[in-house]
């Protein structure tokens, strides 16, 4: 295997100072190569969303280091950490974060608008997402209008509307009954196969877990066995 | 996120919450409505006291007068007298209020001073009364400066340097003298009465040159050259003392196209002789300063208004932040950059200022329009000419602009605000 998407070494992760600091990580090692599927797994608590934040640049580790496709982030400019968040990630949380007022189609194509894609363009790619997520017909609605399931649906196709090399999902299906919960899940796995799109998955569900080629359990920031 | 994207984001954005961005714009709408008005009044007072006192000092004219001597320095005593002084012409006991006067000699220096191309002495000069050949007489007080002035015509043309009599009749002098309006006064012949100095009138007859809209100075019937030296010659004759004739002022012809400093340098110079010399523009100057004054005022009023309406700026974005907290988040995780997510929060109070401010101004428009022409018609018809409020595009701008101005610096404070937020904290947010 060549040089992993992402490779964390020892990270140390504190919140709060003083008496009240909590230590969320403290000592977590973790290479992901390409089209991998991996499952952080661990009780509320454990850090296992403190470490996927890391790994997604969302946060900054207090202590160890940290490389994507080789390159140490802690080097890169705001803007490049930016431009990389917003081409080779994708993000899919438990709470679907979407714009209440806003159609569908304005919600998938947001991580296009940002990254300055024009008008046509947007609107050709994202129709082309929520065809994959067969939510075509829906692109007019206003997100607030679907269901749960389409609306976790709406998130992973706006995950996947810039063509992410890494996708993150915390929780994915953590709102949802477990009928909707397995087609997601097999939305994300399918993705996963088919186009060598690396799952990071951050969740406490044990089946959803068992799913993914390796598993890295979490308890009290620390790595421990299954 | 490109610039136009941004744009409609942020306009998007702020028709989310119709009722609170609709209530700052009532905020706004109020301040821009104010300084609209207010600063259409200070237009249309100005522009009238410009086409009534301003436009008639004719351009590249000097109104040239004695220097008026000091006055309250305590050691110089009582100024001595000096039997060589003249005094105006044929009017018994001098002119009163006019101070000095000028004598031939000062009209020699006044035309030694470089820059002057032509010097024309004004005469004090009376009419007992004005009336037609064969109708009732009235009171007349006539204006020895017409020749610098640039009348405001309601019909006919300006005085004539010609060798006729020719008269400016006020407007108010139109329907007494039985003329049906003022083109039907043009033309006409009208018959002054003078005295002179053992106080037997004579009559002259002189025609209407145009017939002038009332003005706020009760400036009096313009006459030309050739009536005043008519009129002149009436009241010296029968002196029986040579008394040194005199001249209450003169008028100083200048190229127009002389720039400030050339003008400000032969001013210095008649200074200098003991003259005062003053363009109709720094004689309209005080008048403007007391005007612009009081429209200053209400405009700081509008201004106040509008600085209310900018904190109404700054609690609705702050509110659309807090509210929006999870979706600045989200955008910053998609990799928006602050300076965007700032962009964006500002871009929407600028918009809501515009909204406020673009409303304010229209409605601001169509109202004074209407209330202006209904005054004109009825309170303010004794002045033909005044509208109340003149709207000029540009100052329409500059209160859109500043409004847009005061709505930026109001958005700062809550767009620095969504600027910082870390993503993960607001996504965690609750």
């Amino acid at each position: 295997m060549g040089t992993p998407v992402l490779e964390a070494h020892d990270i140390h992760k504190t919140y709060g100072h003083g008496a009240g600091a909590f230590n969320a990580l403290k000592g977590v090692s973790l290479a992901v190569h390409e089209g991998e599927s991996v499952a952080i797994v661990g009780k509320s608590g454990s850090g296992k969303s403190t470490l996927m934040h890391i790994l997604a640049l969302l946060d900054a580790p207090d202590a160890g280091s940290l490389a994507v496709k080789g390159s140490d982030p802690a080097r890169l400019k705001g803007r490049d950490i930016n431009r990389l968040r917003n081409e080779d990630f994708g993000f899919v949380f438990q709470q679907f974060f979407l714009v209440p007022n806003a159609t569908v189609l304005d919600n998938v194509v947001m991580p296009l608008k940002i990254a300055g894609v024009g008008s046509a363009e947007r609107t050709r790619r994202g129709m082309e997402a929520l065809r994959a997520l067969e939510l075509e017909d829906k692109a007019r609605n206003k997100a607030t209008d679907l269901s749960g399931g389409q609306k976790q649906r709406v998130v992973i196709a706006r995950a996947l509307v810039n063509n992410p090399r890494v996708l993150f999902a915390d929780e994915p299906t953590g709102n949802l009954d477990s009928a909707t919960g397995e087609v997601v899940e097999d939305i994300l796995f399918q993705l996963n196969r088919e186009h060598g799109i690396t799952l990071i998955i951050v969740t406490h569900d044990h089946e959803l877990a068992s799913r993914c080629d390796r598993q890295l359990h979490l308890r009290d920031g620390l790595e421990v066995a299954a | 996120m490109r610039a136009p994207d941004l744009l409609a984001s942020a306009v998007q954005n702020s028709f989310r919450s119709k009722l609170r961005t609709g209530l700052t714009v009532v905020a706004i709408f109020i301040g821009a409505f104010t300084l609209t008005i207010t600063s259409a009044i200070g237009a249309g007072i100005s522009s009238y006291i410009d086409s009534q006192l301003g436009a008639i000092g004719a351009e590249g004219v000097l109104n040239v007068t004695a220097a008026p001597e000091a006055q309250g320095a305590t050691d110089s005593g009582p100024a001595p007298y000096d039997p060589e002084k003249a005094t105006a012409g044929g009017l018994p006991g001098g002119a009163p209020g006019f101070g000095e006067l000028l004598g031939d000699a000062d009209i020699d220096a006044i035309s030694a001073v470089a820059g002057i191309d032509r010097v024309e002495p004004s005469r004090m000069v009376a009419a007992d009364f004005i009336g037609t050949p064969d109708g009732d007489r009235f009171e007349v007080s006539l204006n020895p400066f017409s020749a610098a002035t640039n009348p405001d015509l309601a019909a006919g043309s300006a005085l004539s340097t010609d060798a006729r009599h020719e008269i400016l009749l006020p407007s108010d002098y139109v329907e007494p003298l039985g003329f049906a309006d003022a083109a039907d006064a043009v033309g006409a012949e009208v018959v002054l009465g003078a005295s002179n100095a053992l106080g037997e009138q004579e009559t002259l007859t002189a025609t209407v040159a145009g017939v002038q809209n009332t003005t706020l100075l009760d400036l009096g019937a313009g006459v030309n050259t050739h009536l005043i030296d008519a009129l002149n010659e009436i009241q010296s004759s029968g002196r029986t003392t040579a008394a040194p004739s005199g001249y209450v002022g003169a008028i100083a012809h200048f190229d127009p196209a002389l720039g400030d400093d050339e003008l400000d340098r032969i001013k210095d110079e008649l200074a200098a002789d003991g003259f005062q010399a003053m363009t109709t523009e720094d004689q309209i100057g005080a008048f403007q300063t007391v005007i612009s004054g009081i429209i200053g005022v209400l405009n700081a009023f509008a201004v106040i208004a509008l600085v209310a309406a900018g904190f109404g700026i700054v609690n609705t974005l702050l509110m659309s932040v807090q509210e929006r907290t999870r979706e600045i988040g989200l955008m910053k995780a998609m990799g928006m950059g602050s300076g965007k997510v700032f962009g964006l929060f500002s871009l929407e109070a600028v918009f809501i200022g515009f909204l406020g401010s673009a409303l304010g101004a229209g409605v601001a428009i169509g109202a004074g329009t209407l209330i202006s022409n209904a005054l004109a018609d009825t309170v303010l018809s004794g002045l033909p000419g005044l509208r109340i409020m003149l709207f000029e595009p540009s100052s329409i701008a500059v209160v859109v602009l500043v409004v847009m101005l005061i709505a930026f610096i109001a958005g700062t404070l809550p767009a620095r605000r969504a600027a910082v937020q870390n993503p993960i904290d607001a996504l965690r947010y609750e």
